[in-house]
């Protein structure tokens, strides 16, 4: 599950990479390349080592093992101050003895910058964050959003070859949350920032990413898009991890996996495995129709555009089916499901090929 | 009824404290201020029967008054100054850094304050005498600073703790070097804190009495060295109370100042961070 793919193009290169605290071992072996422009977003359960590998790339911490390189350098050495890299930080870490402009025109005047190239850039980066007239506020006196714009364009005024963000929205409420991404990815796309995301929220990494990196107990679970992430899960864990998901435990026997009456062939050994289905990848048939599995419906909820059915198969068995707007159902409902689509895992966790069910 | 004896019950612990700020500390400070100003004050009379500033006049006409208001002066900003340069830094060194023997450091300075200060000077004294700093102004500046170390380790150490490190980060991430980031983001962070501890080192050097005298007598005489041997020589309530006046003076100077700069911060700094 690591990624191959390494040119001289990309941007970012971590190869390799091994942090440890002590004893305990935050990130274990992650390897990563990132093109110019992409976004990549590093998502897993809290604790996996996200923020860890951001701090390596940014400078803060140092790897116990391993190469980050920029643009083909190695910056393993390099204090952060030195490093091509931005950072948005979680709850936005303005300085609150300076005002807005201030904040921003801190960096350029490190740069050395005449002063009128330095107010120039502000008036520009502020404009682009939609921060007109703000300059003089100090940090205590915006909102929660206007912050974290503000540390955005702190960050994107420097022009960096890597803008990192660790949860930049976390403390964020839904609403708001939603909007700033938006603006990050037209910001990102616009300026062609190389850039590495951090959350543990699926849905923000499903609608921002290029390419999502899963991470789980310091290593990389997966890489990939967004839609082959959500639709091809290669581990188990991601199956579980990401979008809604019926796990199903059952066993091989004779080269082939049970569901209800439905037969699977596989291609695992004999022993317990996991079937994955997606609720939306359920579809209605007639009770009794070849490769369907049939239950009664306990809960109904309604999610607006559609309705999310809790189907009761068997005493140890409930699956979640994603019923269309069209179709009446009611509590205590008879119904049968047939897989369209599904996944299975073997007892390593790594999916294994399947067929389609084949006969009921 | 009951409203206006809710009320009362209400303002009774404000009245309260402030018949006790004005019974413990106005009402000596008054004291001292009226006697300043007094030429006459006998007994039964509440207020002096005659006013004047003779008192003031043969204060301000000594010429060991005004050395000794320079010596102080002078005093007073080398040990903040040198305090700065000297406990700011290990104190954000304290604060940030995990080293061994980290606790037990900051608890022996605590250690200094507590152990009884006669003692101490004592026998920093004897050490000084061999070394011919006694009687100097350099000696005096040292036993000063050593006085001036707890608060200014203990303090700024609380005050650098509160900075939140994502802070310094951000400036470390846009460019900026660890003095650059120190100076630029963590003083001003801890501002307040760290200005109210020159402060107090400003004050506190200016008044202190045991050490300056034990160090600095004869040659150098502080205020508060020089009010002593002036009270010793002759008993007149009056100078004490026109030196306590004049003494009293940049403390206050310094305490509107902190004001000033206290204020600014809360309200420039409102809640972010
Ligand atoms: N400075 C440190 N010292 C010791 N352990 C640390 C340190 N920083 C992180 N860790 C440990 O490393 C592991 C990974 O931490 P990290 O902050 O990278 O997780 P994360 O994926 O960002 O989690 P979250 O989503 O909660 O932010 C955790 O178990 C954490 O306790
Ligand atoms: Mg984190």
């Amino acid at each position: 599950m690591r990624d191959q793919t390494r040119s001289t193009l990309d941007k970012l290169s971590i190869d390799h990479i091994v942090k440890r605290f002590g004893p305990s071992v935050a990130v274990d072996d992650v390897s990563l390349s990132i093109p110019t422009g992409e976004l990549v977003c590093l998502l897993g359960p809290s604790g996996c080592g996200k923020s860890t590998v951001l701090r390596m790339v940014a400078g803060f911490e140092m790897p116990s093992a391993g190469r980050i390189a920029i643009d083909g350098e190695d910056v393993g050495t390099l204090p952060p101050n030195r490093r091509p890299t931005g950072m948005v930080f979680q709850g936005h870490a303005l300085w609150s003895h300076m005002t807005v402009a201030q904040n921003i025109a801190f960096g350029l005047k490190l740069r050395h910058l005449p002063r009128a190239t330095v107010n120039q850039k502000v008036a520009e980066v502020l404009e682009l964050v939609g921060l007109k007239g703000f300059e003089h506020r100090h940090p205590g006196q915006l909102s929660g959003g206007q912050q974290q714009r503000v540390a955005i364009a702190r960050c994107v005024v420097l022009e960096p070859k890597i803008l990192l963000m660790d949860e930049p929205f976390s403390a964020l409420d839904a609403h708001l949350r939603v909007r700033l991404r938006e603006e990050v990815r037209t910001i990102q796309r616009r300026l062609g920032l190389t850039t590495v995301f951090v959350t543990h929220d699926q849905e923000e990494a499903l609608t921002l990413a290029d390419r999502i990196v899963v991470m789980n107990a310091g290593r990389i679970e997966q890489i990939g898009t967004p839609d082959s992430i959500y639709g091809r899960p290669g581990t188990r864990f991601v199956a579980g991890f990401i979008g809604t998901m019926n796990m199903i435990e059952t066993r091989v026997q004779g080269g082939a996996a049970r569901l209800g009456p439905i037969a699977i062939a596989v291609d695992a050994p004999e022993g317990p495995v996991t079937l994955a289905v997606r609720p939306e990848d359920f579809s209605l048939v007639e009770v009794g129709s070849a490769g369907s599995v049939a239950g009664v419906v306990e809960r109904i909820i309604d999610l607006g555009a559609f309705r999310m059915a809790d189907i009761r198969i068997d005493a140890g068995l409930v699956l979640k089916a994603q019923i269309g707007k069209g179709r009446r159902i009611a509590v205590g409902d008879t119904l049968a499901l047939r897989p369209e689509h599904l996944i299975l895992f073997g007892a390593d966790g790594t999916a294994r090929p399947a067929a389609i069910p084949i006969a009921a | 009824m009951s409203a206006i004896l809710r009320k009362m019950v209400h303002e009774l612990p404000g009245a309260l404290i402030t018949l006790l700020l004005v019974g413990f500390i106005v009402l000596p400070i008054a004291g001292v201020f009226l006697w300043a100003f007094a030429e006459v004050w006998r007994y039964p009379s509440i207020l002096p029967t005659q006013w004047g500033f003779r008192f003031w006049g043969m204060m301000l006409g000594r010429a060991d008054v005004w050395e000794a208001f320079r010596t102080s002066l002078l005093l007073s900003v080398i040990v903040t100054g040198l305090s700065a340069i000297i406990c700011l830094p290990a104190a954000y060194a304290f604060a940030r850094l995990e080293f061994p023997g980290k606790s037990l450091l900051l608890l022996s300075f605590l250690t200094i304050q507590a152990f009884p200060k006669f003692g101490l000077y004592i026998a920093i004294a004897t050490i000084f005498f061999s070394l011919g700093l006694v009687g100097t102004f350099t000696g005096v500046v040292v036993v000063q600073l050593v006085n001036t170390l707890l608060l200014m380790i203990w303090i700024p150490v609380g005050a650098f703790q509160n900075v939140d490190i994502r802070l310094e980060e951000a400036a470390r991430d846009v460019g900026a070097g660890p003095i650059r980031t120190f100076v630029s983001v963590t003083l001003p962070q801890a501002g307040p804190a760290i200005a109210a501890a020159l402060l107090l080192t400003f004050v506190g050097t200016f008044y202190e009495t045991e050490g300056a005298f034990l160090i600095g007598a004869p040659n150098i005489r502080t205020m508060p060295v020089l009010m002593i041997s002036l009270i010793n020589n002759q008993i007149v309530v009056q100078y004490g109370a026109v030196l306590s006046v004049l003494l009293w003076v940049p403390s206050f100077i310094a305490l509107l100042f902190a004001r000033k700069i206290l204020n600014a911060r809360t309200i420039a700094g409102g809640v972010g961070a």
